[in-house]
């Protein structure tokens, strides 16, 4: 948390946070689920909807965090 | 009926609360998803990550200025997306999209012509007043406009307004967490309400404006997977289409104006008139140009171009709802099958509620039903996080806006008028907190009294038509008084009330008010509103005429005509706000033609 004085936190990081940690969540079910071929009792589960759309959300995510860092002028 | 009556006001996601919460009352204790450790995970991490959102924020809401109006440093991005999610709770997706299996294609009328436009005509025309009288709210702009006593019944009425219907929206919240998840509905009144006031009376404004952002990342995030899933598994639009027209044969799913020549041509039972007069004009520049809700986000631009690029970024947002509400619901209609592969049959709440443990499954569980059939563990959680999100950033918009018009068009005109900044502030945080109190009582009072779900509806309809006629007279005709606006305003919203009241206890009645007697409550609903802005209009005009008007040099920054609008640095054209606002008509035009 950043006190008076330091630069403020975007939106724009916080959402970049949120999605790094949801897509890595995701995206390491995802290919644990890949891996093991316990695949969820879900439709289309052969498409692994988990391993790219975790892979999509995780890559925003530090795209906005890197972007939109706390101290980027 | 009663989803007619939704369907009228579903542009304002806080009336949509009624419907689905009403429903939801009749459905069955049988969760439809089962939550893992890792959708549990989900759901913590985003209330871990508002809180954080809010203790971070609060040094940033000091001042009046700040607490309730973001200390107006929003950009244009942030304003538009906070303007577009103010309107996206989980309740309007919900209801949206079973009211695109009930009804097909017609219902993403509501997020175009009964939106778009009105969105486009506040960006272009209104927000200059709004921002330019630097204005910290609609019943402010009253005030400084026609005087204390219209601003005072805007004020009352919307704070009673505003409250009552983030009671709703709570309310409706705990019972789609039961029906949804099998959730006690006291947990999650309480955690919600925790959350919300919290964050809210921690970071003001801002705080909400930046859990709204949130939740439309959210929104996407946990929605986009339903439709793209679907259409593969449809064989794209194209499959859709055939198998839909399969399907159902006789029913007209799939075009947006071709049906609506007459009230007989198409499922929802209305008329072009009805879609463009009383949706497009009325209902929708009455919500989306004076519901303080959402005019609030906008006013807390950083510039007056960035207050009129917000609502022209929102509508492209707006314009792209269809594909993660309206979309899913269509896909139901071939997708959802039952267990023996014959295709599921959606119903209506009173057929659910009239068989219990026949299994069937209402409309507005649509969404919930796509989402457990696509979403792996972590996936769901994310939609069902979506839904939360959505929920409280509808309460957290309800409780800031209470808190703003309690403060500055209540309290401070009426009962303190002199008091520090600092006062004002910790005013606003206690109204905030008051207002998630009150929210509670609310809640627990349409739980324990359900027939008030039905007058909710009608009640936003009462201040809304003539809150749109005072603003329009006042800030386009410069001869407008004060006393034509109070008494346009207060007659306007009396007529709408009786009228209501007329058919409630002579249902005969309808033949005047709607001009027919077979009139659905949608329609009954459309011509209220009609009537009480007319007589709002000609009230104002009337009573204007045999008064003096204020000197123009009064009027500036208020009225067309006798403002000079600052003027703005030259920008590129792709950073024009004209520019834009000319590539949304053309998407909003072709958008129509495509689906005609």
């Amino acid at each position: 948390m950043a006190s008076e004085g330091q630069t403020d936190i975007s939106i724009w990081f916080f959402i970049g946070v949120l999605l790094t940690i949801y897509g890595a969540m995701i995206l390491v079910y995802g290919i644990w689920e890949l891996v093991t071929g316990n695949l969820a009792n879900v439709v289309l589960a052969n498409l692994h909807a988990p391993v790219w759309w975790g892979a999509i959300m995780l890559a925003l995510g530090i795209f906005y965090d890197v972007r939109f860092r706390p101290g980027k002028e | 009926m009663l989803q007619l009556a939704t369907l009228l006001f579903n542009s304002a996601s806080m009336t949509q609360a009624a419907s689905f919460a009403k429903s939801s009352v009749a459905l069955a204790v049988t969760s439809l998803a089962h939550l893992s450790p890792l959708d549990i995970a989900v759901i913590a991490i985003y209330f871990a990550m508002v809180m954080w959102i809010g203790f971070y924020l609060k040094k940033r809401a000091n001042t009046s200025e700040e607490f309730f109006m973001a200390g107006r440093e929003m950009t244009a991005w942030i304003a538009g997306l906070s303007f577009v999610s103010a309107n996206l709770g989980s309740l309007e997706l919900m209801g949206w999209a079973g009211s695109a299996y009930q009804y097909g294609i017609l219902a993403a009328h509501w997020y175009w012509i009964g939106a778009i436009p009105a969105m486009l005509f506040l960006g272009m025309v209104m927000m200059p007043f709004y921002y330019v009288s630097k204005t910290h709210s609609v019943p402010g702009y009253l005030k400084m406009r026609f005087g204390q006593g219209s601003s005072t019944v805007a004020a009352f009425s919307f704070a009673f307004m505003t409250i009552l219907m983030s009671g709703v929206n709570m309310f409706s919240m705990a019972l789609v967490m039961k029906v949804v998840l099998g959730w006690d509905i006291t947990f999650s009144i309480v955690i919600s309400s925790l959350a919300v006031a919290a964050y809210v009376a921690l970071g003001g404004l801002r705080s909400a404006i930046f859990n709204e952002v949130l939740q439309f990342v959210l929104i996407w995030g946990g929605a986009l997977l339903v439709p793209i899933l679907g259409l593969i598994e449809a064989h794209g639009w194209t499959g859709l289409k055939a198998q839909i027209i399969h399907n159902f044969p006789t029913q007209d799913y799939l075009h947006m104006w071709k049906g609506i020549g007459h009230f007989s041509d198409n499922p929802m039972g209305v008329h072009w008139t009805g879609i463009v007069f009383g949706l497009g004009f009325v209902i929708s520049f009455g919500y989306w140009t004076t519901d303080f809700l959402v005019v609030q986000r906008v006013l807390a631009a950083n510039s007056l171009r960035s207050a009129r690029m917000a609502p022209i970024i929102g509508s492209f947002f707006k314009m792209a709802v269809p594909f993660i509400v309206i979309l899913p619901g269509l896909l139901a209609l071939v997708v959802l099958h039952n267990p023996d592969g014959s295709l599921m049959h959606l119903v209506g709440e009173d057929v659910v509620s009239a068989n219990p443990g026949a299994g069937l499954h209402s409309y507005n569980e649509v969404l919930p039903l796509m989402l457990v059939r696509y979403c792996s563990p972590g996936l769901l959680g994310l939609g069902i996080t979506a839904l939360i999100a959505g929920f409280m950033s509808g309460m957290a918009g309800n409780v800031s806006a209470f808190a703003a018009v309690w403060t500055y068009d209540i309290y401070q005109p009426l009962i303190n008028k002199k008091a520090s900044d600092q006062h004002y502030v910790a005013i606003g945080r206690w109204a905030t907190i008051l207002g998630v109190v009150v929210s509670i009582g609310a809640a627990y009072m349409v739980m324990n009294a359900k027939g008030i779900m039905d007058y909710v509806q009608a009640l936003f309809s009462f201040f809304i038509a003539p809150l749109l006629g005072a603003i329009l007279m006042g800030m386009f005709w410069k001869r407008a008084t004060k006393a034509g606006g109070f008494w346009g305003l207060l007659i306007g919203t009396v007529t709408s009330i009786s009228l209501f009241l007329w058919v409630h206890f002579d249902p005969s009645a309808l033949r005047y008010v709607a001009f027919s007697p077979d009139a659905k409550a949608m329609a009954e609903n459309m011509y209220r509103a009609l009537w009480c802005f007319s007589i709002t209009v000609a009230v104002t005009f009337v009573v204007s005429l045999g008064g003096k008007a204020r000197p123009v040099g009064e009027l500036s920054g208020l009225v067309y005509g006798a403002t000079k609008l600052p003027k703005e640095e030259p920008v590129p054209f792709y950073k024009n706000e004209w520019y834009w606002a000319a590539i949304a008509v053309v998407a909003f035009v072709g958008l129509n033609i495509i689906f005609w």
